[in-house]
C-alpha cells in the first residue's frame, strides 16, 4: 500500500519585494516598467508553502513535492539558482507570464492543467498547497480555483499549521479574524492548503539538496509548455502608483513631557 | 441588465458582522448606480432569521437563504454549495460579499464553480457610462488598478472600512429558501472551534482606533549598551492596555521570533503588518523604533493619521510617509504617553 503524501505546491517569482515598481502601459496590456530586468524571488508566502512541503514530506516517508511554477522560463532558471538549494522538489515549469496583471481564472487552468499531467501524481494522496495570496496579484483565489478544477473540495486558506494525526486525519490552523485561528479536522487528502506564513524558517542552503534537484530541474525547464494567457478577462482602465506623500513635521529637541503629551491627546482626540 | 447579489454570513450569535453591513451599503450605492439592476440579497448561517430582518429595508427585492446546522460553521464544502444554489438561484451576474475570512476562502471556488471571473479586495467602485470599474491593489497595495469586465457571472469582495455600515428599518420582502443537500464528501471536514490567545494576551484589535506597530529597535542595545527585552515588553504591552489600541509589528522583530531567538512572546507572524503581512485599517497610527518600508509604507496604506517615533529625524521611510516625526527615545516617551493615558 503507498503511504506519504503526494504535495504539489503552486508557487512562482514575484519581482523582490525591495525593488521600486512603476506600472507602464504594455501592448497586452498594465505591465512592470523594467520587468524582465527586475530581480525575481520566490513568491514569499508559496515560499512558506514549499518549506512548509518539504518539512511534511521528511516527516511522512514515501511522501513527494513538486513545485508548479509559471512564469517566463528565463526566470525560472534564475530563480531556481536560488531556491534549489533550499528543499527537496521536482520542478513542473510552465513557460507563461508571472505578472500581477494576468488573469487568476487563465492562471489557475494553466496550473490545474500541468498538475493533471504529472504522470506519477496519485490524486488520493494529494495535499495541493500553494500561498494564500501573491505579492503580485495579491488576490489570494488561485489555490481555490485550481482546487475546484482538480475536484478538491476540502480547502483551507491562510493556514499556519497542519498536524497529521495517528490515523491521518490532518488538523489545520487557519487565520481569521481578530487574531484567533479557526481549528478545523479533514479526514486526509485530497485537500487543498493555501499557506500564510506557517511556523518555519528559511531552510540553509544544503549544496547536496541543490544537486539532487538539478537532475530534474533543466529537463523540466527546456520542455516547459507555454501557457497562452490572454489577459482578455479584464480591462484595466488605469494603473497608478497611489500618490502617499506626506508633509512630515519633525518634532525634536522638545522636552520629553511635551511629546507625550501631544502624542496622548492625539491618541485620546 | 445586470441583476447584483448581495451575500453574507452570520456570525455565532445569528447576527450580520460589521464587515458584511459594510459591504451591503457598497452593494446597495452599487445597484442604484447601475442603470436597471435588480438587487437581491443572499444569507447562509446556522439560523439567518433575525439577520434577514436586519437587512429586510435594505431595497432588495428578494432574500435568499441556506440556513441549518451545516451551514453555521465556516467549512468550504457546505459553504460552497449553498453560495453556488444561492447565486443560481438569484440569477445573479454580479456577486458582492465581504473580503471575511470564510468568504475569502470560497468565493473563488464559487466563481470557479460558476465558471464567472473574481475580484478580490475591492476598495471602491465608479459606474461610468452605465458600465462598473472597480478599484483594487496590485503587488500588495503599491499599485492600484481600475478596471471593468465584459464576462459574467462577476463575484467581488469588498474591503472592509470602504463604505460605512448599513443600517435601516425592517420592511416587507420576499424570501426564498434555498434547499442544499450535503453529502458526505461535504463533510470529510469538521470545524472543531477557536484557538486564541488568553483574553489579557490579545495584542490584535480590528476596532482598534489606534494601530501600535512595534519594529525591531525594541529588541536592539539601548543607549547604556544593553538589551532590555523584559523592560520593553512591559512598556508595550503596558501602553497597549492603557491605549487600547491594536499592535502590529515589523517583519523582522516576528522573524526572530521564529528563528528561535528570545523575543516578545506576545507577538507572532499575526501581528505582522507589511509585505507579508496584514495591512488593517485603524483611523490612526503609531510606529516605534521601525526602520523598514513594510511598516510605513505598505502596512500604513490604510491607516489614516499618521505619526512615528524614531532617534533618525532624516529616517527615508518615516519622512514622508507619517505625518509627524517625534525624534526621541522610545523606550522613554512610550512610557510617557502610556503614563498620561
Amino acid at each position: 500500500m503507498s503511504t506519504g503524501f503526494h504535495i504539489v505546491v503552486c508557487g512562482s517569482l514575484v519581482p523582490d519585494l525591495l525593488q521600486t515598481l512603476e506600472p507602464v502601459a504594455g501592448p497586452t496590456g498594465p505591465a512592470l516598467k523594467n520587468e524582465m530586468m527586475l530581480p525575481a524571488v520566490l513568491d514569499p508566502w508559496a515560499g512558506h508553502a514549499l518549506f512548509e512541503a518539504a518539512h511534511l514530506a521528511a516527516k511522512h516517508p514515501g511522501s513527494k513535492v513538486w513545485l508548479v511554477s509559471l512564469g517566463p522560463k528565463a526566470k525560472l532558471q534564475q530563480l531556481m539558482m536560488s531556491i534549489a538549494q533550499k528543499v527537496p522538489f521536482e520542478l513542473v515549469a510552465i513557460d507563461g507570464s508571472a505578472s500581477g496583471f494576468t488573469d487568476p481564472v487563465e492562471v489557475a487552468a494553466a496550473l490545474a492543467g500541468a498538475i493533471e499531467k504529472i504522470p506519477t501524481l496519485d490524486r488520493s494522496r494529494l495535499l495541493l498547497f500553494g500561498g494564500c495570496a501573491s505579492a503580485s496579484r495579491d488576490a489570494g483565489v488561485t489555490v481555490q480555483m485550481v482546487g475546484e478544477r482538480l475536484g478538491i473540495t476540502d480547502q483551507f486558506l491562510a493556514a499556519d499549521e497542519v498536524k497529521v494525526g495517528a490515523d491521518g486525519t490532518l488538523t489545520v490552523l487557519e487565520r481569521v479574524e481578530g487574531g484567533q485561528y479557526l481549528v478545523s479536522e479533514v479526514v486526509g487528502p485530497p485537500c487543498a492548503i493555501a499557506w500564510a506564513t506557517g511556523n518555519l524558517p528559511e531552510p540553509p542552503n544544503n549544496p547536496q539538496v541543490g544537486m539532487q534537484n538539478m537532475r530534474t530541474l533543466m529537463p523540466s525547464l527546456q520542455k516547459a509548455q507555454l501557457a497562452a494567457l490572454s489577459a482578455q478577462g479584464g480591462t484595466f482602465v488605469s494603473v497608478e502608483v497611489p500618490k502617499q506623500e506626506r508633509k512630515t513635521r519633525i518634532v525634536k529637541d522638545v522636552p520629553l513631557d511635551e511629546m507625550a503629551r501631544d502624542i496622548a491627546e492625539w491618541i485620546k482626540g | 441588465m445586470d441583476t447584483i447579489l448581495f451575500l453574507a454570513h452570520t456570525e455565532s450569535d445569528g447576527t450580520l458582522g460589521r464587515a458584511a453591513l459594510e459591504t451591503l451599503t457598497g452593494a446597495a450605492d452599487l445597484a442604484r448606480a447601475l442603470p436597471g439592476a435588480t438587487f437581491m440579497a443572499g444569507l447562509i448561517g446556522g439560523d439567518v432569521t433575525a439577520a434577514e430582518n436586519a437587512i429586510s429595508g435594505c431595497g432588495a427585492a428578494k432574500i435568499f437563504t441556506v440556513a441549518g446546522a451545516d451551514f453555521a460553521m465556516s467549512r468550504y464544502a457546505s459553504d460552497a454549495a449553498a453560495l453556488d444554489a444561492i447565486c443560481r438561484a438569484a440569477g445573479a451576474t454580479i456577486v458582492v460579499a465581504p473580503a471575511t475570512a470564510r468568504f475569502n476562502r470560497v468565493m473563488p471556488g464559487v466563481a470557479q464553480r460558476l465558471g464567472g471571473c473574481i475580484d478580490t479586495h475591492v476598495a471602491g467602485f465608479v459606474v461610468v457610462d452605465g458600465a462598473l470599474r472597480i478599484q483594487r491593489g496590485y503587488y500588495r497595495q503599491r499599485m492600484v488598478g481600475t478596471l471593468t469586465r465584459a464576462a459574467r457571472p462577476w463575484c467581488l469582495t469588498f474591503d472592509g472600512g470602504v463604505f460605512a455600515a448599513w443600517s435601516g428599518a425592517a420592511a416587507a420582502v420576499p424570501t426564498e429558501a434555498v434547499a442544499v443537500t450535503l453529502g458526505d464528501a461535504q463533510r470529510r471536514t469538521t470545524v472543531v472551534g477557536f484557538q486564541a490567545p488568553p483574553s489579557d494576551a490579545q495584542t490584535i484589535r480590528p476596532d482598534a482606533n489606534l494601530l501600535f506597530v512595534a519594529g525591531v529597535g525594541w529588541t536592539k542595545k539601548q543607549s547604556d549598551g544593553q538589551v532590555h527585552l523584559d523592560e520593553a515588553a512591559k512598556i508595550i504591552l503596558g501602553f497597549l492596555d492603557r491605549s487600547k489600541a491594536s499592535l502590529g509589528s515589523s517583519k523582522s522583530l516576528v522573524d526572530q521570533s521564529s528563528e528561535g531567538q528570545n523575543v516578545f512572546s506576545f507577538m507572532s507572524h499575526l501581528n505582522q503588518v507589511g509585505q507579508t503581512g496584514a495591512t488593517p485599517r485603524h483611523p490612526k497610527g503609531l510606529a516605534a523604533c521601525c526602520h523598514g518600508e513594510e511598516p510605513h509604507v505598505v502596512g500604513w496604506r490604510f491607516i489614516g493619521e499618521r505619526r512615528a517615533i524614531n532617534l533618525d529625524p532624516n529616517c527615508g521611510w518615516a519622512q514622508g510617509k507619517a505625518d509627524v516625526l517625534y525624534v526621541a527615545d522610545a523606550f522613554a516617551l512610550v512610557t510617557k504617553v502610556g503614563e498620561l493615558l
